[in-house]
């Protein structure tokens, strides 16, 4: 499996070479760095830890025992350590990608959009865009109610179940609530383009999230 | 719009696209693919309406077949046009000239622009 970390830039349009209209979602993916591998007699699983986006070390003074002291803040020194042991300068976003075979990959080793190769599937993962609480309409497709004749509301979602049997509303039941803002999987988006020298992936289809969201992006997992 | 946006699109926007505008009677070269042989296609009409930007910009150009009004709607960018051709410019008073849906004959005509 391949697996990299990006960040959507937008979408726009391209044209195939035979003039046919591509949607397209670019991406901005990688280079990303091995921090960990981890190993099924370490760690009772296999994996390996993936770091993305440089993070600028921040350093503030901070009172210790009535003293200003200079600390570094960022990242945390729990977290710097990962990276002291790893040999690789520290990154903002760290995320583990399962897989059977690490035997490829070496610690600090930098993995790019040249890993994944056009006309390739891959599932992206990402958080989508926040809708707040949102009605039944809104949140779950329901019809609305009449606008005239007596109606007394129009948006509302109607009957939550049953009388004396069963006599509680069904766990489940589809109602208002909060839309959006989850974790979202996309899969079997294929690679159109990618662009090694500005890191740029270019998928057909649309990604979950908003422009800047976190992506994660890895080779499909649905078996033909 | 992110630099690298326009980055990609970039390499698919036309530099030699003449600068038409509506009321335009403009003709457009389209290829069109019949089995493995390829012909041009012209679509001859005025330019009712420019839209978009960049990549996604767009223009309607409607013509009068036998008595029947045609729209047809082209990407700017399209590889699939070969050239356009700008024939007269006209003289119109709005950007969106829909209004000449509802005319026929002398009244769906356009004033053409004299150049002294």
């Amino acid at each position: 499996m391949k697996g990299l970390i990006g960040k959507k830039i937008g979408m726009t349009r391209i044209f195939s070479q035979t003039g046919d209209v591509i949607t397209v979602t670019v991406i901005n993916a990688g280079p990303c760095y091995v921090v960990q591998k981890k190993t099924v007699e370490s760690d009772g699983y296999s994996a390996v830890q993936l770091g993305f986006e440089e993070l600028k070390p921040r350093i503030r003074e901070v009172m210790r025992n009535g003293k200003p002291e200079k600390r570094q803040v960022v990242p945390t020194s729990p977290k710097a350590g990962i990276f002291k042991k790893a040999g690789i300068s520290p990154q903002r976003y760290l995320k583990e990608f399962r897989t059977e075979d690490i035997s490829g990959l070496e610690v600090a080793q930098m993995l790019d959009v040249a890993v994944f190769s056009e006309d390739e599937l891959v599932d992206v993962v990402g958080v989508s865009k926040g809708k707040g609480y949102a009605g039944g309409i809104k949140r779950h497709n329901f019809h609305g109610n009449r606008a005239s004749h007596g109606v007394k509301t129009h948006r509302e979602c109607g009957s939550a179940g049953a009388n004396t049997t069963p006599g509680r509303t069904i766990k489940g039941k589809k109602l208002p609530g909060q839309l959006g803002n989850e974790r979202v999987t996309v899969k079997n988006l294929r690679v159109i383009r990618v662009d090694k020298e500005k890191n740029l992936l270019l998928l057909q289809g649309a990604v979950p999230g908003a422009t800047n969201g976190l992506l994660y992006i890895k080779t499909t997992d649905i078996k033909v | 719009m992110s630099d690298k946006l326009k980055m990609v699109e970039k390499e698919f926007i036309k530099a030699d696209i003449p600068n038409f505008k509506p009321g335009d009677r403009v003709k457009v070269n389209v290829k069109v693919k019949e089995g493995d042989k390829e012909r041009i296609q012209p679509f001859e009409g005025d330019v009712i309406a420019c839209r978009g930007e960049g990549i996604n910009a767009s223009y309607t150009v409607r013509k009068v077949s036998y008595g029947t009004g045609v729209e047809r709607t082209f990407l700017l960018h399209s590889p699939r046009i070969q050239s356009i051709e700008i024939k007269r410019s006209g003289v119109v008073r709005r950007a969106k000239l829909f209004y000449l849906r509802g005319l026929s004959a002398k009244k769906a005509r356009i004033k053409e622009k004299k150049f002294s």
